[in-house]
């Protein structure tokens, strides 16, 4: 544990738990860069096209418009800023460590802020204006699912897979360890701010607000102090830090499955907000994300097919 | 607290004659190494068993990191020189008396006999929660405890604070940065020369340094140029007591004048932020102006703007603001 924690001695030569070590930072960034090459390397030698398929539609599709609406400008802003945030929150954490210092603090609180505010704004639009469930929920059948690309990945014998709805289960995975590991940097960041200066209080190293609420007040109407900072901050830290590097792999994956070649379709979604016949006929299931003039809609997480013409029209992302 | 014992802790000791040798050194023991000048904060963490470095690196040994050059374009002082030499070298005293002044009012006449001007601007801050063997931010922990509601914070920092609110110890800092002095850094591969007020760096840019060197970095030369020869400078130092104390705030200014009327200043306070304060907003306040009574007290006024006291230190506000405008009204 010692190798992947940084303990500092106090004046009396006892251990106190400071945060993640350096090393963990590394090796996330080592894990990282495996991961990359070592797909693009697995990826090329089992012979899957590197370019993107598209399905040959010849004439019209009824019911199927020429360009599909993936992500509506409202969530596509989301994305962009969260992701830009995102980024300024890892290179103003990592890159001083790695040596190249600036004055850092200042503008990865502002980039936490900008993040929170954008997953506020995320959590109000899924849910009252889009299908909150459809990119949350995972069934039984989208594990079966899974398993079968998981076999098809790693045996050219193993038979093609179903193709997915609009969210196919890893970005669905993903989302889900994004959701957890940003809270966890979110509330601990939250109570590492409070320790520094900003406009909106004074630092605080002891979280007078948690030690009231524990132990009230002493006699000359301070919070009793309860949680020793070294302990308790030491382990807000470890928190915060352990979601840091998680991110950083998260992060390198998401953006290099994004600039894939075969994946490039996402990207355009995100990027121009529709994608086009072609890619929605050869990549998903119509049965699953149904499609009528331009208006979307996702089927039940259990891919049963959907009746467009019943279900009420539904624009989500 | 810490444990106060007679005896240090056993480290190698190396003495080196040259820099290049010294430099080796620093590379080869890396940040198990502790280089040494005068020695005179050094002993400090030792005896304290704060910090128990593997190699100490003795630079008194090196003779080329020692004296005054008189150059045409100004001084050229080696790192290795004493605050003594400083205070009575006679074009020193004759056209740059800041820095004699500043230097004079370093601790006492037996520490500015074996302190040098190196290890006075590149010492460690004195709060006690760090020197005390605390692990707060700048000891690579998490936690300021000097800057909690609870802390004893008198002697610490009311601006330029992030996180660390401890402050820069060195009385002739300020002097260094009022008079645009040099820095000449040199590791094995590079050597950089910084603007004074470059050379020290606050706790948002690196939480456990108060200066740009890093470890392998030896500061080899401050060079104080020409430009600022024989202004009108002034400095004040505020302490607890007459002698030998750390200040509480000080300043050091430097004008060029005609007449009444400021042509050019610079203007630096020291005791109030992690490292010595430039400042800007004074300096542009006052030149080009003539100087009365008015414009020393808006100078005085606006030098604490964006200050924000702790809860024992509150009293730096104003003497800040007194300093700047005796310096300012100085000039009159």
């Amino acid at each position: 544990m010692g190798r992947w924690l940084d303990f500092e001695s106090n004046p009396w030569d006892q251990e106190v738990l400071q945060g993640i070590s350096l090393e963990l930072m590394y090796l996330a960034i080592v894990l990282a860069v495996l991961f990359v090459v070592g797909h693009m390397l697995w990826y090329r030698s089992r012979g899957f096209s590197e370019h993107e398929e598209t399905a040959d539609v010849q004439g019209s599709v009824a019911g199927i418009p020429e360009r599909i609406v993936r992500h509506t400008l409202p969530s596509r802003i989301f994305h962009w800023t969260m992701g830009a945030s995102m980024l300024v929150l890892l290179i103003t954490a990592f890159v001083p460590l790695l040596g190249l210092e600036f004055a850092w603090v200042t503008i990865h609180w502002i980039a936490g802020a900008v993040l929170i505010l954008t997953i506020i704004y995320h959590v109000i639009h899924s849910i009252v204006w889009q299908d909150l469930w459809s990119m949350m929920s995972m069934g039984a059948k989208d594990f079966r699912e899974a398993m079968g690309h998981f076999r098809h990945l790693l045996s050219s014998k193993s038979p093609e897979p179903e193709k997915p709805g609009k969210y196919p289960f890893d970005h669905r995975m993903y989302h889900w360890g994004i959701i957890v590991t940003s809270l966890a940097a979110i509330v601990t960041g939250v109570f590492m701010t409070l320790r520094i200066k900003t406009p909106f209080w004074e630092p605080d190293a002891y979280y007078p607000f948690v030690d009231q609420a524990v132990a009230g007040m002493n006699e000359v109407g301070e919070p009793v102090i309860t949680l020793l900072p070294g302990a308790t901050t030491g382990l807000v830290f470890v928190i915060h830090g352990i979601a840091g590097v998680a991110l950083i792999i998260m992060v390198a994956a998401h953006i290099y499955f994004a600039i894939r070649p075969d994946k490039r379709y996402y990207l355009w979604g995100m990027i121009r907000g529709w994608i086009d016949r072609e890619q929605y006929l050869a990549h998903f299931d119509p049965d699953k994300w149904s499609v009528v003039d331009g208006s979307i809609q996702e089927s039940p997480p259990g891919g049963a097919s959907a009746d467009s013409t019943v279900s009420a029209p539904r624009v989500d992302d | 607290m810490a444990i106060i014992r007679d005896m240090i802790p056993a480290f190698e000791l190396f003495q080196p004659t040259t820099v290049e040798d010294a430099l080796a050194l620093m590379a080869e023991h890396g940040e198990g190494g502790w280089v040494l000048a005068g020695g005179l904060d050094s002993y400090d963490w030792f005896k304290d068993r704060i910090k128990r470095p593997e190699a100490v690196i003795d630079l008194g040994g090196i003779d080329e990191l020692k004296g005054i050059i008189d150059g045409q374009d100004g001084l050229e002082i080696g790192a290795m020189t004493t605050l003594t030499e400083i205070v009575r070298h006679e074009r020193v005293r004759s056209e740059y008396i800041l820095l004699a002044d500043a230097a004079e009012h370093v601790a006492t006449p037996q520490i500015r006999n074996q302190g040098t001007l190196g290890g006075n601007i590149s010492q460690d801050t004195r709060c006690w929660y760090y020197r005390s063997g605390w692990a707060c931010y700048r000891a690579g922990g998490n936690t300021c405890y000097a800057a909690a509601p609870q802390a004893m914070n008198r002697e610490h920092a009311i601006t330029g604070t992030s996180r660390c609110v401890a402050v820069n110890p060195s009385d002739t800092a300020p002097a260094l940065v009022a008079l645009d002095a040099k820095m000449t850094v040199r590791g094995r591969r590079s050597s950089n020369v910084y603007d004074a007020e470059d050379f020290f760096i606050g706790p948002a840019t690196d939480i456990t340094r108060m200066t740009v060197l890093e470890p392998g970095d030896l500061l080899t030369q401050i060079d104080i140029p020409s430009e600022w020869a024989n202004a009108h400078f002034y400095y004040e130092k505020v302490r607890d007591r007459g002698s030998w104390d750390f200040q509480l705030v000080s300043v050091a200014a430097a004008f060029k004048t005609s007449g009444n009327t400021i042509e050019d200043a610079r203007i630096a306070v020291n005791g109030i932020a992690p490292f010595p304060v430039r400042l800007d907003a004074v300096e542009r306040l006052v030149i080009g102006a003539a100087v009365d009574e008015a414009l020393a007290v808006e100078a005085g006024e606006i030098s604490i703007d964006g200050s924000r006291p702790l809860k024992h230190n509150e009293y730096k506000q104003p003497m800040t603001s007194n300093l700047v405008r005796r310096a300012v009204r100085s000039v009159a």
